[in-house]
């Protein structure tokens, strides 16, 4: 047997495996010690609970845990062939030639259940993407390809570059009409902030799709959000990073987020993301229908796609809190912080004890970016005394940013090698839409 | 339907799959509490179910099927009812330990052998009874046994599964079902005992005493669908049918023997077709359309389908003649399975068959003409339907499958109870259960210490709580039984535990008076336990007389919003006090003293007739008498 794979079972019970010729997926009949006779096919365990307790999935289906000093005798009445990848439909029907061309990065969308085990594996390939979305043979044709397999809250901005070139190389070599990432939801508002700034000029949309329930329950929602985010492909008039997901808790309809505006509100509802500061760009009514809802979009472009992938991960997002001491400030400059992103309170302050430490980073040329923990609304350093002081010391406004958008742009200008008055003048230049001038009445939820 | 049927010849096996709710505070996964409500809903929300692959890599065909016809789910919640685990919104909490707690106890009652780690199962069920699109379920315990008069009944299996959303409505033009999410997720017991049942009398003994076990438990809900039986039936060469959703428990043998006498039907009608040379091969698709014969006809469906586009499609069953009308259960044939699958796989209203025919409009002269157009023989029949084409060719072909299963007896299928004791087709037979390990939720030790302390708290057996009741109780036999058989136990039992009450006189109102108020359409389910626990609590301190008990169910039944203690005063219940009592009864023989003087002890009758109309119901009817007899005989005494 595997070492890794019985790894969760305690020393003893491998002995007993050992002594008795037991493998996993063997089919035992076990005696237990009140007379009870158990017949069921062996399991590894899952990372949690007791490791003495065996694992068996008995012939109606349910699994069910032994201990495995209840167990008088045990007998191997047979092996069953583990086959943890389930076989997928080799032929699709391709009705349409507009080409989407979809990435995987990991997730929560990209993964299939075992039914023998209950793992849960990736996925991606456009045969498994057409046989798990049957609907898509109508609508596109698909070209696949996996390039990471990761957890989205291991995402890092060296990964973003990669995602970013490769996106660049697929609209040069294959001209698709848009480029679907899958991605995890958790991270996948930072992804689609950097996509919006590192690809400009995009002859077509750079599409974030998620699931906030996997795609091997009969609930899920990501059908409705691959069907939206291909739709946004074929349809979109805009050449612009976005996020498609649920737009409300039915599957009614889906929102098509602007990259650089969105942001995850919910742990783990279906309409988790929202517009900040801004109203969503498009939205898909079920099954297919595309509506445009804002026209300050940046429109695809046939001039060439501008890749400018660089991202320095030495940046910090501040989150300011009563009482927070200023030396905590100063140990992230000490260790050479490239620059900071603070999330203030209200219209953008932090004590006044933080003056001191943020003086010395103004004149260590770190640039700081002022943003707001209140998530909706626009810095204002003007108002109140403690906002002017803040500008005295050389924070920069994040006007009406999102803290993560203004992290990604703060670490994309960063790694453009611009010097400290260039970053101080692109923070407030509006690159990609990650400013929204005016502050529209209806772009804040009401309950 | 009289038919005389030896079971043990035909050899009949039922298998039964008790589903009880537990009567625990708050849901399976979550902490929204476990009531059913009428009042309207506050929210909805719409959502759609997509069969997930199989093993194979295949969809599920049936689950396929219901995912094209595009059906849309639409739930219903309550604010103060449902959040977002119940929506699918929030992975599901721990597993609620009360619910484990009661399911353990019920597994240890009937010596059934936890498992040492529950593992909680994902059931894939995609007909929208739950919002996820599978039913959480977890295998408690193994094995079992109850005695049902000297027989051996094993129990193969304990489950602690969620219940499933009430279906509220269907809109099959929209595409549309509505259920309501009150009772999704409400901790249900699943008990299945082994298929070892041999009469249909037997069917319903074995679900009683299990149904006695559970309300000895003290902890499961009471009320019209809070237990449901499934049930497994088969006789030899027959195929195995299961019964959903019997809610009625003296409804199981009837079914048993309806259902055993379809298959006896069914398996008849195999013989007569094989005797006949029928072979499936002969059923063929070749559906002819006779849209041309209905011209001129007199038929309001065939005129208004052809109206619209639609036609008139028939097909030959060869060999069929006089059995599509052979009758299987009261009022249902072979025709009416015919129908069900149409109906279920075409969404059909119906279709029409020659041995049926003239009839419905349709003339002899009509019959004929379509018989000859598809060659029809003597003992041939034909199947007719006027739909849309599509529809129309879909529906024949669920026909056909159906009558190429008449030559193999009995076709396994899943069927629902109807009211009258027969039963309808509900679905085919679902493959072998799909199910996986539900990943949100840890496996849980079931310890060795724990199940101790639980057995130590069991309840007593049944046999014991009669004994009590006779002895320490004592009630009559007949009550002592009632009593231990009664929904009503637990309550019975707090009450005399708890307060200064007669015994009897608590049972007497649990199973006498609440049925009596029942039968005269008195709501009495609004009498909460709470309410009645309050009542006799208020009869322990004489605040109010035993004889005012029924007046005061029959109030609070039709004004459920009034408290116990409000209606007393409403009513003028409150019992009176000794000086009281004495001045109303001086006033009666001051007032019929010449009466008295008259009749002498005769006399007592009269006035207490008087007396009791001013106070029944406040007072002891007992103490009164006795006051009054001894008023009188005193004046007597003075008089002599």
């Amino acid at each position: 047997m595997e070492e890794e794979k019985e790894i969760n079972y305690s020393e003893r019970v491998k002995e007993f495996f050992k002594d008795n010729r037991v493998e996993l997926y063997d089919k035992l009949k076990i005696i237990h010690r009140n007379g009870q006779v158990i017949k069921g096919v062996l399991l590894p365990r899952p990372d949690i609970g007791d490791p003495d307790v065996l694992i068996l999935k008995l012939d109606n289906g349910y699994n069910i845990g032994i201990h495995l000093d209840n167990i008088v005798s045990v007998k191997v009445l047979g092996h069953l062939e583990a086959a943890p990848l389930v076989k997928i439909r080799k032929t699709y029907k391709v009705r349409k030639k507009s080409l989407v061309y979809f990435l995987g990065t990991g997730g929560t969308i990209a993964s299939r259940i075992d039914y023998k085990t209950g793992a849960v594996y990736p996925f991606f390939t456009a045969e498994e993407i057409y046989s798990m979305f049957p609907e898509l043979e109508d609508i596109a044709f698909i070209k696949a390809e996996s390039l990471f397999s990761i957890f989205s809250e291991d995402m890092k901005p060296s990964y973003w570059s990669i995602i970013a070139e490769k996106v660049a190389d697929i609209f040069k070599k294959e001209e698709p009409k848009g480029v679907v990432i899958a991605h995890g939801t958790d991270t996948m508002g930072f992804t689609a902030a950097a996509m919006a700034f590192a690809l400009r000029r995009l002859p077509g949309p750079v599409i974030l799709v998620g699931a906030q329930r996997s795609s091997d329950r009969p609930s899920t929602d990501a059908a409705f959000n691959v069907i939206a985010a291909t739709i946004t492909a074929l349809d979109a008039p805009f050449g612009e990073s976005v996020v498609v997901m649920h737009g409300s808790t039915s599957d009614s309809y889906c929102y098509v987020h602007r990259g650089v505006k969105v942001r995850k509100c919910h742990t783990s509802r279906r309409d988790a993301f929202r517009s900040i500061n801004d109203i969503p760009l498009a939205r898909i009514d079920y099954p297919n229908s595309f509506i445009l809802l804002n026209e300050r979009y940046l429109a695809r472009s046939k001039e060439g796609i501008i890749l400018e992938n660089k991202f320095d991960p030495k940046v910090f997002l501040l989150k300011f809190y009563p009482g927070m001491p200023g030396e905590y400030l100063d140990l992230l400059i000490d260790k050479g912080v490239h620059g900071i992103v603070l999330e203030g309170t209200g219209l953008g302050h932090v004590s006044e004890n933080l003056l001191k430490p943020l003086k010395r980073a103004y004149d260590e040329k770190i640039p700081v970016v002022m943003t707001s923990q209140c998530i909706w609304g626009r810095i204002n350093m003007n108002v109140y005394r403690r906002g002017r002081e803040l500008l005295k010391v050389g924070v920069i406004s994040g006007e009406d940013m999102v803290p993560e958008t203004a992290l990604v742009k703060l670490s994309w200008l960063l790694g453009k090698n611009l010097d400290y008055k260039e970053i101080r003048e692109a923070i407030h230049a509006n690159i990609v839409n990650e400013i929204n001038p005016r502050s529209e009445h209806r772009s804040y939820p009401s309950l | 339907m009289n038919m005389k049927v030896n079971y043990k010849e035909i050899g009949l096996m039922v298998g039964l799959e008790i589903h009880q709710m537990l009567n625990t505070k708050s849901k399976l996964f979550c902490e929204c509490p476990t009531l059913l409500r009428t009042d309207n809903p506050h929210f909805h929300f719409l959502r759609k179910l997509r069969p997930t692959r199989s093993e194979l890599g295949e969809m599920d065909p049936a689950a396929l099927f219901e995912f094209k016809k595009g059906v849309s789910y639409r739930y219903e919640g309550y604010e103060d009812g449902i959040c977002l685990v119940e929506m699918d919104e929030e992975p599901p909490h721990d597993l609620n330990r009360e619910a484990l707690e009661i399911a353990l106890m019920i597994s240890l009652m009937l010596k059934s052998m936890p498992v040492d780690e529950l593992h909680v199962m994902r059931k894939i069920v995609i007909d929208g009874s739950n919002t996820t699109g599978f039913q959480r379920t977890a295998l408690l315990a193994i094995g079992g046994e109850i005695y049902v008069e000297g027989k051996k009944i094993p129990i193969q299996t304990v489950c602690l599964e969620e219940d499933a959303a009430r279906k509220i409505d269907e809109d099959k033009k929209r595409k549309e079902v509505v259920y309501r999410l009150d009772r999704m997720s409400i901790p249900l017991i699943e008990i299945a005992t082994a298929p070892v049942i041999n009469t249909p009398e037997e069917a319903e003994r074995v679900a009683f005493k299990i149904g006695q076990l559970l309300r000895i438990s003290g902890r499961v809900k009471r009320g019209l669908g809070t237990i449901r039986q499934d049930l497994n039936v088969s006789v030899k060469n027959g195929a195995r049918i299961e019964i959903k959703g019997v809610q009625e428990l003296g409804l199981i043998s009837k079914i048993v023997e309806f259902e055993v006498v379809r298959q006896l039907k069914l398996l008849e009608i195999k013989d007569k077709l094989e005797k006949r040379g029928v072979r499936k091969e002969m059923i063929k698709n070749d559906f002819v359309d006779v849209s041309e014969i209905f011209v001129d006809t007199k038929s309001k469906i065939a005129r208004r389908v052809l109206s619209r586009g639609g036609i008139a499609l028939a097909v030959k069953l060869p060999g069929f003649a006089g059995l599509i009308g052979y009758e299987l259960q009261s009022g249902r044939r072979l025709g009416t399975e015919f129908s069900d699958r149409a109906k279920y796989w075409a969404d059909v209203g119906g279709i029409f068959h020659s041995d049926e025919l003239p009839s419905y409009g349709i003339t002899l002269d009509v019959v004929n003409k379509i018989k000859q157009r598809l060659n029809c023989d003597v003992n041939d029949a034909f199947v007719l339907i006027f739909e849309e084409k599509e529809k129309a060719v879909k529906a024949l072909n669920a026909v056909i499958e159906r009558a190429k299963e008449a030559l193999d007896g009995v076709p396994e299928e899943t069927r629902g109870a109807n009211p009258d004791g027969t039963t309808h087709f509900l679905r085919p037979m679902p493959g072998k259960a799909r199910m996986y390990p539900e990943t949100d939720i840890k496996p849980i030790r079931i310890t060795k210490e724990f199940l101790d302390e639980l057995q130590r708290r069991l309840p007593e057996p049944p046999e014991a709580k009669y004994e009590k009741m006779i002895k320490i109780y004592k009630l009559s036999s007949e009550m002592a039984r009632k009593m231990i058989e009664s929904y009503h136990l637990d309550l019975f039992e707090r009450i005399v535990e708890k307060l200064n009450v007669t015994p009897s006189i608590v049972a007497s109102f649990l199973e006498n008076t609440l049925v009596n108020l029942r039968r005269e359409g008195f709501p009495v389910s609004n009498l909460s336990d709470e309410k009645i626990f309050l009542m006799f609590e208020l009869l322990s301190r004489n605040i109010i007389a035993k004889e005012a008990l029924p007046t005061l169910a029959e109030y609070l039944s039709k004004n459920p919003g009034v408290p116990v203690d409000k209606a007393v005063e409403e009513l003028g219940l409150r019992t009176l006090g000794m000086e009281e009592v004495n001045s109303i009864i001086d006033k009666a023989i001051k007032n019929n003293i010449s009466l008295i003087r008259e009749r002498g002890e005769r006399a007592i009758g009269p006035i207490m007739g008087i007396v009791m109309r001013e106070v029944r119901g406040k007072v002891d009817g007992k103490l009164v008498s006795e006051l009054v007899k001894d008023k009188i005989n005193k004046i007597l005494m003075q008089g002599k």
